[in-house]
C-alpha cells in the first residue's frame, strides 16, 4: 500500500467519523426508499448504526479478522431477517449499497481529492459486502425452501386409522417419487405397527392422474400386499376416471371405489364387520302421582 | 451353514427363517420343505421372515418357487412377517409375487389357513 492510499484512507475514515450522523439518516432513508408504502419498522435505524459502528471498527482494524467477521456477522443477520420478512433481493442490497450512496455525498460536499481516491477504495470494500450479503440472503432463502418443503411432505402424509384394522391415507397434492416413498414407508410401517389388514389410499386430494402418478400408487398397493394387507383405492372423481381409462392404465385385481364412504363400507364388510341403522325406538317416561 | 428348522404344528409346516440366507441355504430349505411336505402331508406352510432384513432378487424368487412346489403337492403357502423395507425392496425390483399369499404376522397367516381349509371342506374337497 502506498503512502498516498494511506493518506486517502484516513481522510475517508476521518470523513465517516465526523459526519456519522449525516450519513446514516440519509443511509437509511436511501434503504427505505424501496419500501416505501409498505409496513416497515423503525428499528431499522437502530440495525444499520450497528452495522454501521461495525462498519467503522473493521475499517480501523484493517488485518485484525475481528471487526471484519462481527461486520459480517451482523450483515448475515440482516439478509437472514429480511429473507424470512419476505424483502426482495433488490431491497437488500439496497440496504448495503445505499450506504456507497450516503458516503459520496459527504465526500462530494468536501470536494478533497484525497477524499475521492479514498472513496474509490471504500467502494470496493463495500460491493464485497453487497455481494456477501446477496449471498447469506441467498442462502438464508434456500434454507427457507428446504424447510418448507421438508414440513410440506410431513404435512401432507398422515396415515389415520379409521377403524379397527383399517386404515385410510388421504392423499393431497401431486405424487412424486419422493412423496410416494415417504407415503409408501409410512403405510407399511403403520400396517405393521397396528397390525391392520386393510388400507384406503384416498386420491380425492390429487389433482390429476398420469402413468407416473398410477406406477407410484400401484407399486404402494403391490408393497402393501406383499406384507399381507390389501388396499383398496377410492376418491377417484369422474375426469380421473375417465383419464385412467383412455390412458390405458391398468390397476388389475385392485379395488377401486369412487368415495372413501364407500371404501369404509368395503373394508368393513369384508372385515367382518356389520353396520345396522340403529330402530328408532321411543322410550315414554312418566312419573305417577302418588 | 446350518439348516432352516422346519416345526409342524397339527397340519401346518411352520418354517422360521432367522436372519439372511445364502443361496445354498435356500436351495437346502426348497427340497428339505418339499420332502416334509409329501412326508407329513401337510395342509399348509408358513414361512415367517420377520428376522429377514435384506432380500434379493434370488430369495424373492425362493418364496414363488416354494409356494408353486406346495400347491403342486397341495398345501397352500402363507409368507407372513414381511418387513416394509422388504416390501418395497421387491416392488422396486419388480417381483410382485402373485400367486403367494400373505399376511402380516403369524397368527393372522394361521387364521387365513384354517379359514382356507374350512371353505375347502365346505365344499366337499
Amino acid at each position: 500500500m502506498t503512502v498516498q492510499d494511506n493518506t486517502s484512507r484516513h481522510h475517508v475514515e476521518g470523513l465517516l467519523r465526523a459526519n456519522e450522523e449525516r450519513i446514516l439518516t440519509r443511509w437509511v432513508e436511501i434503504s427505505n426508499e424501496p419500501l416505501r408504502g409498505r409496513a416497515v419498522e423503525v428499528g431499522t435505524l437502530e440495525e444499520l448504526r450497528e452495522i454501521y459502528h461495525a462498519f467503522l471498527r473493521s475499517l480501523d482494524g484493517a488485518d485484525g479478522a475481528d471487526g471484519a467477521s462481527e461486520l459480517r456477522g451482523l450483515l448475515a443477520e440482516l439478509s437472514r431477517s429480511r429473507a424470512r420478512r419476505g424483502f426482495t433481493p433488490r431491497e437488500t442490497a439496497v440496504a448495503v449499497f445505499g450506504l456507497k450512496e450516503a458516503i459520496y455525498e459527504v465526500v462530494e460536499a468536501d470536494g478533497d481529492v484525497d477524499g475521492l481516491r479514498g472513496f474509490i477504495w471504500l467502494s470496493r470494500t463495500i460491493d464485497d459486502l453487497g455481494l456477501y450479503t446477496f449471498e447469506s440472503f441467498s442462502t438464508a432463502r434456500e434454507k427457507i425452501i428446504i424447510d418448507q418443503t421438508e414440513q410440506l411432505l410431513e404435512l401432507s402424509t398422515p396415515v389415520v386409522k379409521l377403524w379397527d384394522g383399517i386404515l385410510a391415507v388421504p392423499l393431497v397434492g401431486t405424487l412424486d417419487s419422493a412423496r410416494t416413498q415417504v407415503v409408501m414407508e409410512k403405510l407399511l410401517q403403520t400396517l405393521v405397527d397396528t397390525g391392520s389388514e386393510y388400507a384406503v389410499i384416498d386420491i380425492t386430494g390429487v389433482p390429476a392422474v398420469d402413468t407416473e402418478v398410477a406406477q407410484h400408487l400401484l407399486k404402494t398397493v403391490m408393497a402393501a400386499r406383499l406384507m399381507g394387507a390389501s388396499c383398496v383405492i377410492s376418491g377417484i372423481r369422474p375426469q380421473i376416471a375417465h383419464t385412467i381409462v383412455t390412458l390405458g392404465i391398468e390397476f388389475g385385481d385392485i379395488v377401486t371405489k369412487a368415495t372413501l364412504a364407500d371404501a369404509l363400507a368395503y373394508t368393513l364388510k369384508q372385515s367382518g364387520v356389520e353396520v345396522a341403522s340403529r330402530k328408532r325406538t321411543r322410550v315414554a317416561v312418566r312419573a305417577e302421582e302418588a | 451353514m446350518d439348516r432352516v428348522p422346519i416345526l409342524k404344528i397339527g397340519d401346518i409346516l411352520l418354517v422360521s427363517i432367522q436372519g439372511d440366507l445364502d443361496d445354498q441355504a435356500v436351495l437346502t430349505l426348497q427340497e428339505d420343505l418339499a420332502e416334509r411336505v409329501v412326508a407329513t402331508s401337510a395342509a399348509g406352510v408358513i414361512i415367517d421372515i420377520t428376522a429377514v432384513e435384506i432380500v434379493d432378487s434370488f430369495v424373492g424368487r425362493m418364496l414363488s418357487t416354494i409356494a408353486g412346489m406346495s400347491r403342486m403337492l397341495d398345501a397352500e403357502t402363507i409368507v407372513v412377517g414381511m418387513r416394509p423395507a422388504v416390501a418395497i425392496t421387491l416392488v422396486e425390483l419388480g417381483l410382485s409375487l402373485g400367486g403367494l399369499r400373505t399376511a402380516l404376522d403369524l397368527e393372522k397367516g394361521i387364521a387365513l389357513l384354517s379359514r382356507h381349509s374350512a371353505a375347502f371342506s365346505a365344499a366337499g374337497l
